[in-house]
């Protein structure tokens, strides 16, 4: 077991980790923050993207131990004070999600990439949420909520 | 009956998004029982094999394993093997099929035993301490591989690999081609798909050992359809357990429309250890262990006149069934099997198919089911009859499209409601600018450019609305087609709908709210709809094949008609006037003439549920209930049109455009029903240019996980243009028809029509999916004469 202290939507938490344990399972298993899912078991699919300090990463990629210090964000710390973030107002106004489960890692991902490109165009929002799958939409209103969530944001 | 349509037909935005979005959704995986075990299961890694031993002590002293069986140390658990529910013929060879295998495993991924522990990683350590002695066999992939005398065979207790052999005829079929000016014959492969749903399979099953009750939770699309065969397979009395789908399942497409053998397993497993169970698949287990769809040859010939006025179709498929058969695998062809004409004309037709086993995951149900696979043969084949008559292939469509009209007669034996193809085909040759495309193509062949356009055509029309339970039964299906709903009025002015099918992401609890809030006449927000729980709603035959809005949906509709008409026997009480003296309008009933006299619905409800006052043989409550068994299919139908640009040089195929323009009838909400065509749409283009699902000549999945199967993502796609043609249906009250599998439907064959097209001037009449740039560059080297 290794102790390790992370941030995560704010909240500093210490715990005694297995070395093996990946950062999603920490997040879902020991905070019990269970809005970050796993969608496969060979870093493809993006369904577990968080925010590791400002960064989207996904987070089954991670070792918890790695995010030792680091600050975190999942999906449950978007909103503030009750409001929604831009993304999240943008996905349920543009139907950019159907059963939901990629939405989570789609959002964070979405939000990493915007503060690095607050106005991109249709073909860099699709290359850049390339690493992040969906099987409901066709992302043909993820796109659409991306770029309404980036107008929302810049404007 | 009279409402206004403030809600229906609107884009109203979704009542399930507000906890998906903030990470508050109730997805399986998430779900802890107090003194939960986990199930890791050890899984055959040949794709056939005798199972001479299987040692689980090693498994079983482990840290944390409470238990480790091995199949044959389960043998007593089941009162029958895993269901299958579709038995199409008569003689079709059925093998047993159990959960954790006994003897023999016959494709890598079937189970040969189970390791119980205290955490999943406990489990998952543990199952690698099972020795298993395997004798492995010869193994056979590929269905005609398996139908050759020396086959391997993949039950030894069968002569042969063949499971059945349905067939279907309409009229002289041989005078039909003996007429015929041309012939065109084809043949195609369906490459094996792996549905992916985002959200893995997982199951937790609890006991109550005192009173014998079990509460099963499911990743399923069909919970009331899985309680009755969970009770058959465990022999537990049916009223005895408790199917609950979550609130959110994560996607299904099919994949999740069966009965699996870990949810037979943790059933029995917490029968037998008397604590909750659980398990979670991994995506790369799910690859083996979940159904996989498509896996088809096809033959199909088409006699037409010299103008291309078809005559008649033969049709003869082998269908994958995989090692066993799953629930309704059997049956999937034949879900396509009066659609190899697709909306076209002719006086006969004759459809033969033969399922086949081979050692590999069992298929099933994937989206379309059957439906794509018709569509693709009979929308790739009429292009291959465009060329050899010299007819555009807009125009042959054109010519053989059925006339519009209702019932109406196709050479594959059914008569479909709200035939009326044309204006979906003008429709979107006008989105496309038909012309103006044929005189850029024009000059990108004159220009010898490296990189050539074409446009490919889909005009599908499909079948939904499974489905009046009559048919079914001719069918041998074993189960009815009806679906069930109860709407409640509560004593506040809220609605209750308690619908029978389960949905998981298609947006029913908005969707039924729009219905049931504008019938009833009261805000949408007032409205809850409950589901996918058996014992919150005991009726449903649940969701797959579109089925929900046009069978479900009804039922709804239905049960709201039967609430407004006891709403109207109570206020005619109330207001002491004859029911016919009232008026209803937006959940108001005014006294005809004398508009100031009212009852409201709110007001109704009170006074049902206080029944202080009730007319004479009235019971308390305003609530109804509806079982709706549809007189007939629905036929939802359009064209979709592809633009690719293919590098002649790569063969690199980039998708430009892609228009979708269906018909499914009135919309009830019409953002939901755009994303229902973009989805599907996506899958499609997906089996056309991307998936495929491959084997070994031993067994092996060669794509065996996320990183080699190609699931594409958004940079693989264009945005999508939908429009629709509104056609209602005359088979039920709403006129609706179904969408949710019509993109996956019509969309593979524009696909490859294009490829084909864009392609043509060099002599490339056909291009396998998925048509990756090897294939295509393989086709061009083909036609030009070089080296392929």
């Amino acid at each position: 077991m290794k102790r390790i202290s992370v941030t995560v939507n704010g909240v500093r938490h210490e715990a005694d980790v297995e070395p093996r344990t990946l950062l999603v399972h920490f997040i879902r298993e020991q905070l019990e923050l269970t809005g970050t899912n796993v969608g496969c078991d060979t870093s493809s699919c993006g369904a577990c993207t968080i925010l590791m300090n400002g960064q989207s990463v996904k987070s089954c990629t991670v070792l918890a131990v790695q995010a030792d210090g680091a600050e975190v964000a999942t999906v449950e710390g978007l909103a503030s004070n009750g409001d929604w973030h831009p993304v999240q107002k943008a996905f349920h106004e543009n139907h950019g999600l159907q059963c939901g489960f990629c939405t989570p890692g789609m959002m964070m991902a979405t939000v990493g990439y915007l503060d690095e490109n607050p106005a991109p165009t249709e073909d860099e929002v699709r290359l850049a949420l390339e690493g992040n799958l969906c099987r409901c939409t066709g992302y043909h209103n993820i796109v659409k909520a991306v770029l309404a969530a980036a107008d929302d944001m810049g404007s | 009956m009279a409402t206004a349509e403030k809600y229906v037909g609107g884009g109203v935005p979704r009542k399930e998004d507000p906890k998906l979005l903030t990470g508050q959704g109730q997805f399986l995986e998430g779900l802890t029982l107090p003194g939960m075990l986990h199930a890791a299961l050890v899984r055959s890694p040949y794709g056939s094999a005798r199972i001479e031993s299987v040692d689980v002590s090693a498994a079983a002293a482990a840290d944390g394993v409470v238990a480790a069986y091995s199949g044959a140390d389960l043998a007593d658990e089941w009162a029958a093997g895993l269901p299958m529910a579709w038995p199409v013929t008569d003689d079709i060879r059925i093998p047993d099929h159990w959960p954790v295998a006994q003897d023999v495993a016959r494709y890598v991924g079937d189970a040969v035993a189970v390791v119980v522990a205290t955490s999943r990683n406990a489990a998952l350590d543990a199952a690698e301490l099972v020795e298993v002695d395997y004798e492995v066999q010869d193994a056979v992939v590929d269905v005609e591989a398996a139908l050759a005398d020396d086959a391997p065979r993949v039950h030894e207790s069968f002569d042969d690999n063949k499971s059945y052999t349905w067939t279907l005829t309409n009229g002289d079929v041989d005078a039909a081609f003996a007429k015929a000016d041309v012939v065109v014959k084809e043949r195609y492969t369906q490459p094996r798909l792996i549905p992916n749903a985002m959200e893995p399979r997982a199951v937790v099953a609890q006991s109550v050992p005192s009173t014998g009750d079990f509460t099963v939770w499911s990743t399923t699309q069909i919970p009331h359809v899985a309680k009755v065969l969970f009770a058959l397979t465990l022999g537990i009395p049916e009223s005895q357990i408790r199917v609950i789908a979550p609130s959110d399942v994560g996607g299904g497409f099919g994949s999740k429309l069966n009965v699996y053998a870990e949810e037979a397993l943790c059933i029995a497993l917490a029968r037998r250890l008397g604590k909750p169970v659980k398990w979670v698949a991994g995506r790369s287990e799910g690859y083996l262990a979940t159904i996989h769809g498509r896996d088809q040859v096809q033959e199909i010939e088409i006699a037409a006149t010299v103008d291309g006025d078809i005559l008649g179709y033969r049709v003869n498929i082998l269908a994958a069934m995989g090692a066993y058969l799953q629930l309704v695998a059997p049956g999937v062809p034949l879900l396509g099997a009066f659609l190899y004409c697709g909306c076209y004309g002719g006086e006969a037709y004759h459809f033969e198919c033969t399922g086949v086993f081979t050692n590999t995951t069992p298929t099933d149900a994937y989206r379309g089911a059957g439906r794509p696979e018709a569509t693709y043969a009979i929308e790739r084949a009429i292009d291959a009859l465009a060329r050899k008559v010299g007819v555009d292939v807009a125009e042959i469509r054109r010519r053989n499209f059925l006339p519009a009209g209702d019932m109406v007669q196709s050479p594959g034996g059914l008569a479909f409601d709200s035939a009326n193809y044309e204006p979906a085909l003008d429709r979107a040759l006008e989105l496309l600018d038909y012309d103006g495309f044929r005189s850029d193509q024009a000059e990108r062949r004159e220009s010898g450019a490296g990189k050539q356009i074409g446009v490919g055509f889909s005009s599908y029309v499909e079948i939904c609305g499974l489905a009046p339970s009559q048919v079914l039964a001719s069918l041998k299906y074993a189960a009815g087609g009806w679906d069930a709903a109860t709407v409640r009025m509560l004593p506040t002015g809220k609605a209750e709908v308690v619908t029978g099918s389960s949905p998981h992401g298609q947006g029913h609890v908005t969707s039924w709210s729009q219905i049931a809030a504008d019938m009833l006449g009261i805000p949408y927000e007032d409205v809850t709809v409950l589901h996918g729980d058996t014992h919150v709603a005991p009726h449903g035959m649940n969701t797959y094949g579109s089925r929900s809005l046009a069978v479900a949906g009804v039922a709804v509709h239905n049960a709201c008609d039967r609430v407004v008409d006891k709403a109207r026997g109570l206020a005619a009480h109330l207001l002491e006037v004859a029911p016919e003296d009232l008026e209803y309008e937006a959940g108001t009933f005014s006294v005809k003439g004398v508009p100031d006299r009212t009852k409201s619905m709110p007001e109704l409800a009170f006074a049902a549920w206080t029944a202080h006052s009730l007319p004479e043989d009235s019971e308390p409550g305003l609530e109804a209930h509806c079982v709706y068994d549809p007189p007939n299919f629905t036929f939802p139908f359009g064209t979709h049109v592809a633009v690719v640009e293919v590098d002649t040089e790569t063969g690199a195929v980039d998708l430009v455009r892609y228009i979708a323009v269906d018909d499914c009838g009135p919309v009830i909400n019409p953002v939901i029903v755009d994303g229902q065509v973009h989805g599907g749409v996506a899958q499609g283009i997906a089996a056309a240019l991307y998936e495929e699902a491959t084997y070994a000549e031993d067994g092996t999945l060669e794509t065996a996980s996320m990183v080699n199967y190609l699931v594409p993502s958004a940079a693989e796609f264009p945005s999508f243009e939908t429009d629709r043609t509104v056609t209602p249906s005359t088979s039920n009250p709403m006129g609706v028809k179904g969408i949710g599998e019509a993109g996956t439907i019509g969309s593979a064959p524009a696909v490859i029509n294009a490829v084909v097209d864009a392609l043509s001037h060099l002599g490339v009449t056909d291009v396998p999916m998925p048509a990756s740039p090897e294939r295509v560059w393989r086709a061009i080297q083909a036609a030009q004469g070089g080296e392929a």
